[in-house]
């Protein structure tokens, strides 16, 4: 169970170089703005090609390097959500929950959009479109979007950063539900230390494109793998310094 | 009104329907390859599509007469087969409007691809969407006005067509003799309160047709 990941991919600005496993759990990729932690989701999601690399979940391999392997994008089914404006704006809510079933898969797609509407408390504004729905309301609509056609694993880009600090509370309560209820691995990207903090079941720390440690967050935030670590902690999130210099 | 001017605004508007329907569905196409694939030669073909946006007109009817005259390039294969030739038929106005209004479509066309969202497009084949179900289920919606300000201004565009329509139709009267080319015949032969008549027609359409267009698309030219 679980999805194993080793990529590198060099830009010739930056380069990426990751690798990290997780099971049916909340990975957290935790790290400042522009230290690979997008990128790692649009390669693994297929709308970018590694240089090198190796992608699996459950046993299915989708990119592998060495192989030639690199299944398309709308093969992998990886729900992903990006921030915000990724809704369909000529779609009402339905619609856009309801594009997320394929075609070919035709019995029962009219319950699987209303089971889904109930799960995320969408009823009462599935035919608005999403210019008339609130910031939270959008961010549920791309959840049930992303996980009505049961994807490999589910993949989160800041879902959260532009809601306020209420509803961020309430969308976290939701994204654990949707762990148990799911059971795929959930991989969220944030620069957010608190959501690193209280979602994670495993944190990995990214830094200038690589990966410089993995592990639950109280092993990161509490005993740092390396002085490098440290001394990022410490010099980015100082209110902390007191708890680790113990 | 005289059934001569009947004719000729008759044929004009099924010359310009014509042209447009074509111009919609090639120019859909090369905008939607032209906005996003990634080739050599992207913009040369940019470039070949534009042309007749600033080339004199007598110009791209010169072009055409050389491709598909009777002793053109293709119309010799063309007449060699059929034993007949699109020159000096009402076809040949349709082909010569359709080559001078296919930049206006291309190029609002183009502009509306390109401003749909990246994002939009990803997150339709993350779900599992194939390119064409997406072109057709996200980037045409979300288009469409620029689209269909693109096709009325290359309907007005091809109502409006004289010089290459001249050059491969000629000046014919009861077959292909246009709009535009009436007001010619007219104006030369001194009759004005017909040319007149014709000409107030076609300016008060012309600015309907831009009103239209506008209402679709803020940036237009």
């Amino acid at each position: 169970m679980g999805l194993t990941v080793r990529l590198r991919k060099d830009t010739g600005k930056f380069l990426l170089d990751v690798a990290w496993e997780m099971e049916n759990e909340i990975l957290v990729l935790f790290g400042h703005s522009g230290s690979g932690k997008s990128m790692t989701l649009q390669l693994m999601a297929g709308l970018m090609e590694p240089d090198e690399g190796y992608i699996s979940s459950n046993g299915r391999v989708f990119h592998d390097t060495l192989k030639g392997i690199n299944i398309k994008p709308q093969e992998r089914r990886f729900g992903y959500a990006f921030q915000d404006r990724v809704l369909f704006p000529h779609m009402t809510v339905r619609e856009n929950i309801f594009y997320g079933l394929l075609r070919s898969k035709r019995d029962g797609r009219e319950e699987k959009v209303r089971h889904m509407l109930e799960v995320f408390h969408l009823e009462e504004i599935e035919n608005k479109r999403p210019s008339e729905i609130s910031g939270g309301q959008k961010q549920r609509v791309t959840l049930a979007r992303a996980l009505i056609g049961r994807p490999e694993a589910l993949l989160l880009d800041e879902p959260f950063s532009a809601l306020d600090n209420t509803l961020r509370i309430e969308m976290r309560q939701l994204v654990m539900r949707i762990k148990k209820e799911f059971d795929i691995p959930i991989v969220l990207v944030t620069h957010d230390i608190l959501e690193a903090y209280t979602m994670a079941d495993k944190v990995a720390l990214y830094v200038g494109g690589l990966v410089a440690q993995t592990g639950t967050p109280g092993e990161i935030f509490y005993t740092p793998s390396s002085p490098d670590v440290d001394f990022y902690l410490a010099l980015n999130f100082p209110f902390l310094a007191n708890q680790y210099q113990k | 009104m005289d059934s001569s001017i009947i004719f000729s605004l008759r044929l004009s508007f099924q010359v310009a329907l014509i042209s447009t329907l074509f111009v919609a569905a090639v120019g859909i196409c090369v905008s939607y390859v032209l906005a996003r694939k990634e080739f050599r030669g992207r913009e040369l073909v940019d470039i070949l599509f534009t042309l007749p946006l600033v080339l004199p007109p007598t110009v791209t009817g010169y072009y055409l007469i050389v491709l598909f005259g009777r002793n053109g390039i293709l119309g010799s294969y063309l007449y060699d087969l059929t034993g007949w030739s699109i020159m000096f038929t009402w076809y040949a106005a349709a082909l010569a409007s359709f080559v001078v209004s296919l930049p206006l479509m291309i190029k609002t066309t183009r502009a509306a691809f390109e401003s749909i969202d990246r994002n939009l497009i990803d997150a339709s084949y993350t779900l599992g969407h194939s390119e064409f179900v997406t072109f057709l289920r996200v980037v045409l919606p979300l288009a469409k006005k620029g689209i269909i300000a693109g096709a009325i201004l290359s309907f007005a565009r091809a109502l409006g067509e004289f010089g290459a329509t001249l050059m491969v139709a000629g000046n014919i009267p009861g077959k292909t003799n246009t709009m535009p080319i009436s007001i010619y015949s007219l104006a030369n032969s001194g009759e004005w309160s017909q040319a007149n008549f014709l000409v107030i027609f076609f300016t008060v359409m012309s600015a309907l047709f831009l009103f239209a267009a506008n209402r679709f698309s803020k940036r237009i030219l």
